[in-house]
């Protein structure tokens, strides 16, 4: 068997050049599609971290219906022990509550929409590192607290500094007019520009307060460590509460519109490298298509004297194996320093770039992501073309007859 | 004993279009030992005989039985383990395989064979020292000159104990000094080691060496010459 790969090997190296050519452009391929992979992915897991693990959570539990009409009249009632034995169904994990309710905020004759988030302060931040967003003012001391805590993105817009005061005004529970004048405690920043325009958190008692709501959540978020642990939570959730009375949702059913996006962008990055891949394959078949025909008396010798069809085919193979290899683990190497620069040292967007992806709710920070599935996975591509290019000198191999390939 | 044996073979290429009769009737018999030529003009049928003897043409009629087989009845894959296991060849342009030393040629049918290491080393080595390469057999094709390359083409051809060896114009490419070389190397193999050897020929040289003469013409042996 080794002697049959030493012989593949040597016989990629007959014309050196050629071999360097090829693997060169294999290689090209193979670092583009790490990087463009890297770094599309690092972007969409920054994005989507932010908006999950900033605020969503990797899953919620509702109301039944509250998410398909997200009105506060849709919100559960909290018994002081329904929270531990929600907690006790998936492992002690904590749970989290949020009474959360759209207003409109106001300050001088300025007004805009906002989402008001009235949470556990202690719970909150445990759960999305709520304190160490605050970039202005402080954080809040207690769940009765009167203030609010106002994204950075709302507090530009409507010009508001920490220890002014914001008017809001909403429709609270059963129809009762919520309005309020809240002392802004502090200011926060995320990195999702969508959330910056539109949160404003206030104690959960004093949200229940505000929006008439006393003793209730309209939303308990589970707090888990990644998306595997938070899919057993979901099941486990779903399995065991009544669906008339709950609903239960992951993160990817609370943001399915930027798990379509990823998905559509996945697509349209996976066409783009499929049709580099098709140009690469075509440069390498034709190397192939060399390498056979130049061989074709030579193949007719290896028979004639006993060399068995199906045997010299897997030489051949082998070494086309061996070529497109070469390539992909150079293309590798030369990745690997790409990816863990950009993973390390993030393109960051400025200016009118930054703007546009702003405008669109992405962050303008796009980090690579150092993941061994997205090198294994062009491996697994290099393989299949591979496979795909024997079938010329495997057909050529199975019809060659050695009295005519020794003739020419 | 009669290592090759056949009778009335013919061969037609294009028989739908434009026949052309390479062999009409050829009857040979080649006893173990013997050190053959097959001689005659361009077209007349040689290369065509020695590719049906060699298992790879078959005739259109007629018989062809090597070592007591009749190799007609031999399917694709039994065919090739036929002239692997008992065939050796040695073709005008050497034809030995560029990335390999001189040591892997010879040992490689032994490969395709599945003979043991040790077997492989102690034949090959032995091989290599009859035709005079001993000290040469790490060297690839390229740093062996052609008369050193047909040498290895011998001892490749010698090296899985063929029952006869089937050599094509083995001469046509060495000058006369080289071929007078690499001629009595074989008739050294076939006088010690009793190798039976058939050549097809131009060659005067390998014709004079030649126990036995066979001349075709038109796809027929015209001439069987004995020779003492």
């Amino acid at each position: 068997m080794i002697k049959w790969l030493i012989l593949a090997w040597r016989n990629i190296w007959r014309n050196k050049r050629r071999t360097l050519i090829s693997a060169a452009s294999v290689a090209f391929a193979v670092l583009f599609a790490i990087s463009m992979s890297s770094l599309q992915k690092g972007g969409w897991d920054r994005m989507l971290n932010n908006v999950v693990h900033f605020y969503f959570g990797y899953g919620q539990i509702h109301a039944a219906g509250y998410w398909d009409e997200q009105t506060i009249d849709r919100s559960l009632e909290l018994h002081p022990d329904t929270l531990a034995a929600l907690s006790a169904l998936i492992g002690n994990k904590p749970v989290c509550p949020r009474l959360e309710s759209f207003a409109l905020a106001s300050t001088g004759p300025i007004t805009m929409g906002v989402l008001v988030s009235g949470i556990e302060p202690a719970a909150e931040d445990s759960l999305t590192d709520l304190a160490e967003r605050v970039v202005a003012g402080r954080y809040f001391d207690s769940v009765a607290e009167e203030g609010v805590l106002v994204a950075k993105g709302i507090a530009d817009e409507l010009g508001l500094e920490v220890g002014d005061t914001m008017v809001l005004m909403s429709q609270g529970y059963h129809g009762v007019t919520a309005a309020g004048k809240y002392p802004i405690t502090g200011l926060v920043s995320f990195g999702s520009p969508d959330l910056n325009k539109l949160m404003v958190f206030m104690p959960l008692e004093t949200a229940q307060y505000f929006f008439g709501a006393e003793g209730r959540a309209t939303t308990l978020v589970l707090q888990m460590a990644d998306a595997r642990e938070a899919k057993v939570a979901v099941a486990t959730l779903r399995k065991n509460l009544d669906p008339a009375i709950y609903e239960v949702l992951d993160w990817e059913e609370l943001i399915p519109d930027l798990v379509s996006a990823r998905g559509l962008d996945d697509a349209g990055n996976n066409i783009m490298i499929g049709i580099l891949y098709l140009i690469i394959a075509f440069g390498l078949f034709g190397t192939v298509l060399m390498m056979t025909k130049e061989r074709e008396y030579e193949f007719g010798v290896l028979i004639a004297i006993g060399m068995k069809r199906r045997l010299l085919t897997g030489v051949v193979w082998v070494e086309i194996l061996f070529l497109a290899l070469v390539g992909a683990v150079l293309g590798m190497v030369l990745a690997m320093p790409v990816v863990w620069y950009f993973h390390v040292n993030p393109i960051v967007f400025t200016g009118e770039m930054a703007r546009a992806y702003e405008q669109y709710g992405v962050e303008p920070i796009i980090p690579t992501v150092v993941e061994a599935r997205i090198f294994i996975r062009q491996a697994m591509v290099i393989f299949g073309m591979a496979i795909v290019m024997a079938l010329y000198p495997l057909l050529k191999i199975a019809t060659l007859s050695p009295v005519q390939s020794m003739r020419h | 004993m009669a290592v090759i044996v056949t009778r009335d073979l013919h061969k037609t290429y294009n028989p739908d279009t434009i026949p052309v009769h390479a062999l009409n009737g050829v009857s040979l018999s080649v006893e173990e030992g013997e050190f053959t030529a097959i001689v005659g003009p361009s077209g007349s049928g040689k290369t065509t005989l020695l590719n049906i003897l060699g298992g790879l043409d078959s005739p259109t009629s007629g018989y062809v039985e090597i070592g007591g087989t009749d190799i007609s009845q031999l399917s694709e894959n039994q065919l090739i383990d036929f002239r692997k296991n008992h065939i050796g060849f040695v073709f005008q342009s050497y034809n030995l395989i560029p990335v390999l030393t001189a040591y892997e040629n010879v040992e490689f049918v032994m490969l395709l064979q599945g003979r043991p290491e040790k077997e492989r080393r102690e034949r090959c080595v032995a091989l290599l020292e009859a035709v005079g390469l001993k000290d040469h057999m790490d060297r690839r094709p390229s740093q062996l000159s052609g008369g050193q390359q047909q040498r290895v083409a011998v001892a490749r051809a010698l090296a899985p104990r063929p029952a006869f060896i089937l050599a094509d114009e083995p001469t046509a490419n060495l000058d006369s000094h080289t071929s007078a070389n690499l001629l009595d190397i074989m008739g050294k193999l076939n006088h010690e080691e009793k190798v039976t050897f058939i050549f097809s020929t131009h060659d005067s040289r390998v014709i004079e060496r030649a126990h036995r003469v066979v001349t075709v013409e038109d796809g027929v042996i015209i001439r069987d010459e004995l020779r003492s």
